[in-house]
């Protein structure tokens, strides 16, 4: 048995599509035809069942077989995913008449996905383009299939559509409603998330150098501000909702406040990073206290300053956001959300949510792009 | 370093000095109003009258300090605690939820660390998406969740808890992540010399060796968990709790409601952190750690 290198996924894959062949019916319409054969009553997968039972066989089978490991994950990538895919485009028409087999094939499929994401971390490429594409290519396969089984599960039994709607009605909400999420970014995000966070970071960023140069205020306001971090600041929203009115100046305070402290305790802690002897040596060089911070202490808390940016990105987005809450013209993301949810339109805010996280993951890559361009001296940042 | 007796003097004049700060502010924001109101009644104040009638309206713009101490101390102890004004009531409200969010959280995060620190493949693909997690707000999810549960008759506790659950698992995963890989070559080494198996490497050295982180994230967790829970309680209709305290308080311009609201939210963060730092020392210690 040399040529056969079993694995449980592919091993329980077979298995659970010899069960559904079992089973028989995938669907209630299909149930119903082979109860009474001779009405024409239409059902899903007329000529597609074969097909993907002998593709998920086939591609279990062929992954157990010695072959290279680069093939075996082709081999099974296309496998579960055609198969997942001629799954959810055959259902249409049909939401919610799936029986058993339709969720054991799809199992069968997600175990073949896995299979195939086992072999791929198990590579271990020379070529470092190679390494990256991997290190890509496998959580990309997981978000993958995530969506899969959402859009799978949620048709395929009909989950009511206000409580889960499927993501391709969530795409399709977002496509088809571009110029109200665009307004609603640009007045949380554009307006006062980008305001709130600069303001708030640069007056964070300025009180830890005046902490740095006056040590009474610095052992008097780091545990301050060590404790304030562990406080529910966004509850300040209401109060800066009924100082600053409904407009976007009121949700840039909530993120003035919530964004400065993280920037003054890790700006803090930052300039106490650089070591005794780059300082005695700048004192050598008779550098006063300006040239030695702008030329030694500021690069060395970069590490630090960076990291409070990134903490502040996210916080900065979600204190805008359930600022709006509290009270907002009729446009923002947390009042979109708040509306449509009171309306049941559920899917318009999942689209908000994804836009929100979108925007998250492109403001926190942004701030990750320019700490790499910045502090390019660092090990974390040279090793790789 | 700096000693705690270090420190009191310069934290109780900061203190100090924002106190004074606010009393200021709480005149200057209150003034306008004030002038306002003296003029329909046809008065004019002298400045230190002026000074007076800021510090006690019913509904200042911001209260002063004294304001805020009076109505939390009046709500607090004063009233029956099983009356809804009560902010003992209401803290222990979002407390409930808080903890068992916490808890779910926790234990959800720890099972997802482990999973991630003996799979391969567990590794490779969630933990790149559980960091990429971090950078999007999550809060914005909080009342879909409230209202999608509620529509299929799910309410009270448990959404508020599932919230607080997701906003606490993700810090005590990533703590756990590199609390259970910070054991170095050398110890792991000198288990596998002593043909240990899996499970008693992971009891024996990764267990122990990741306690420290697991506090550490834990303390955040708790945080973030009590957020989860504030933020959760806003859109049900405000019925009890923190969040529904500081709703009311927005609707109704309840000023001094809101403030002390904020204050007891701010007391029930400070003593979960301070609770869960020091269950951290006591497993520290009855571990045998000594101070470093």
């Amino acid at each position: 048995m040399n040529w056969l290198k079993p694995s449980w996924q592919a091993v329980i894959a077979i298995v659970l599509c010899l069960i559904a062949v079992a089973l028989g019916a995938m669907s209630k319409p299909e149930a119903a035809a082979l109860a009474d054969p001779t009405a024409s009553i239409d059902y899903p997968y007329l000529g597609t069942k074969g097909l993907m039972l002998g593709l998920a066989v086939v591609a279990a089978l062929i992954s157990m077989v010695r072959i290279p490991s680069v093939a075996e994950a082709v081999v099974l990538f296309i496998g579960a995913h055609l198969v997942a895919w001629l799954l959810i485009s055959g259902i249409t028409g049909f939401e919610g008449t799936a029986l058993a087999p339709y969720f054991l094939l799809l199992t069968a499929a997600w175990l073949l996905g896995w299979r195939c994401v086992a072999v791929l971390s198990g590579l271990r490429p020379p070529a470092s383009w190679a390494r990256t594409t991997l290190r890509l290519i496998i959580p990309a396969i997981f978000g993958a299939w995530i969506l899969i089984i959402w859009e799978a599960v949620t048709r395929g039994a009909g989950i009511p559509f206000i409580l889960l709607p499927p993501p391709s009605a969530i795409g399709a909400r977002i496509a088809s409603s571009l110029p109200v999420l665009g307004a609603d970014v640009r007045q949380t995000i554009f307006k006062a998330v980008l305001f709130g966070y600069v303001v708030g970071s640069g007056a964070g960023f300025i009180t830890a150098i005046l902490a740095d140069r006056v040590p009474f205020l610095r052992r008097g306001l780091l545990p301050i501000g060590n404790m304030v971090s562990a406080l529910p600041i966004i509850g300040v929203a209401p109060i800066m909702v009924m100082w600053f009115g409904f407009d976007w100046q009121s949700k840039a305070a909530v993120v003035i406040i919530m964004t400065f402290f993280p920037m003054l305790v890790n700006t803090v802690a930052g300039l106490a990073a650089s070591g005794h002897m780059e300082r005695d040596l700048m004192r050598t060089y008779a550098s006063g206290y300006w040239p030695t911070l702008i030329k030694l202490r500021l690069p060395a808390a970069a590490p630090f300053i960076f990291n409070a940016l990134k903490i502040n990105s996210t916080l900065a987005l979600i204190g805008a956001i359930v600022a709006e809450f509290f009270g907002t013209p009729v446009v923002g993301m947390g009042f979109r959300i708040s509306t449509e949810v009171g309306r049941m339109n559920i899917d318009m805010v999942w689209a908000e949510i994804a836009v929100a996280a979108l925007a998250g993951s492109v403001f926190y890559g942004v701030v990750a792009l320019v700490e790499r361009a910045v502090t390019f001296w660092h090990p974390s940042v040279r090793g790789g | 370093m700096d000693t705690f007796r270090d420190k009191l003097i310069p934290v109780t004049s900061i203190l100090a000095g924002v106190i004074v700060l606010w009393y200021v502010f709480a005149v200057i924001l209150n003034t306008p109003f004030q002038r306002d109101l003296d003029r329909r009644a046809n008065e004019t104040s002298t400045f230190s009258e002026l000074i007076g009638k800021t510090l006690s309206q019913p509904k200042p713009t911001l209260p002063a300090p004294h304001q805020v101490a009076v109505n939390f101390f009046e709500n607090t102890f004063l009233r029956p605690i099983n009356s809804n004004r009560s902010l003992v009531y209401n803290a222990w409200v979002t407390l409930s939820s808080t903890l068992l969010g916490f808890a779910f959280g926790t234990a959800l995060g720890i099972v997802i660390a482990v999973g991630i620190v003996h799979v391969a493949t567990l590794d490779r693909s969630l933990m790149p998406w559980i960091i990429a997690s971090q950078t999007i707000p999550i809060l914005a999810v909080a009342p879909m969740i409230i209202v999608v549960l509620a529509a299929i008759g799910i309410t009270g506790l448990i959404p508020k808890a599932m919230i607080s659950t997701y906003l606490s698992f993700f810090p005590v995963t990533v703590g756990m992540v590199k609390g259970l890989r910070s054991p170095e070559i050398m110890h792991l080494d000198l288990m596998h010399t002593y043909n240990a198996s899996r499970t008693q490497t992971f009891w024996k050295l990764r267990v122990p060796a990741s306690v420290p982180f697991l506090f550490t994230s834990m303390k955040v967790a708790v945080a973030a968990s009590l957020v989860g829970a504030i933020v959760g309680e806003l859109p049900t209709g405000a019925v009890a709790g923190i969040g529904a305290k500081l709703l009311a308080g927005a609707y109704y311009s309840q000023s001094i409601d809101i403030w002390s609201a904020l204050v007891a939210g701010s007391i029930v963060a400070a003593l979960l952190v301070m609770v869960v730092g020091i269950a951290g020392r006591l497993v520290d210690r009855a571990m045998g750690g000594r101070p470093a």
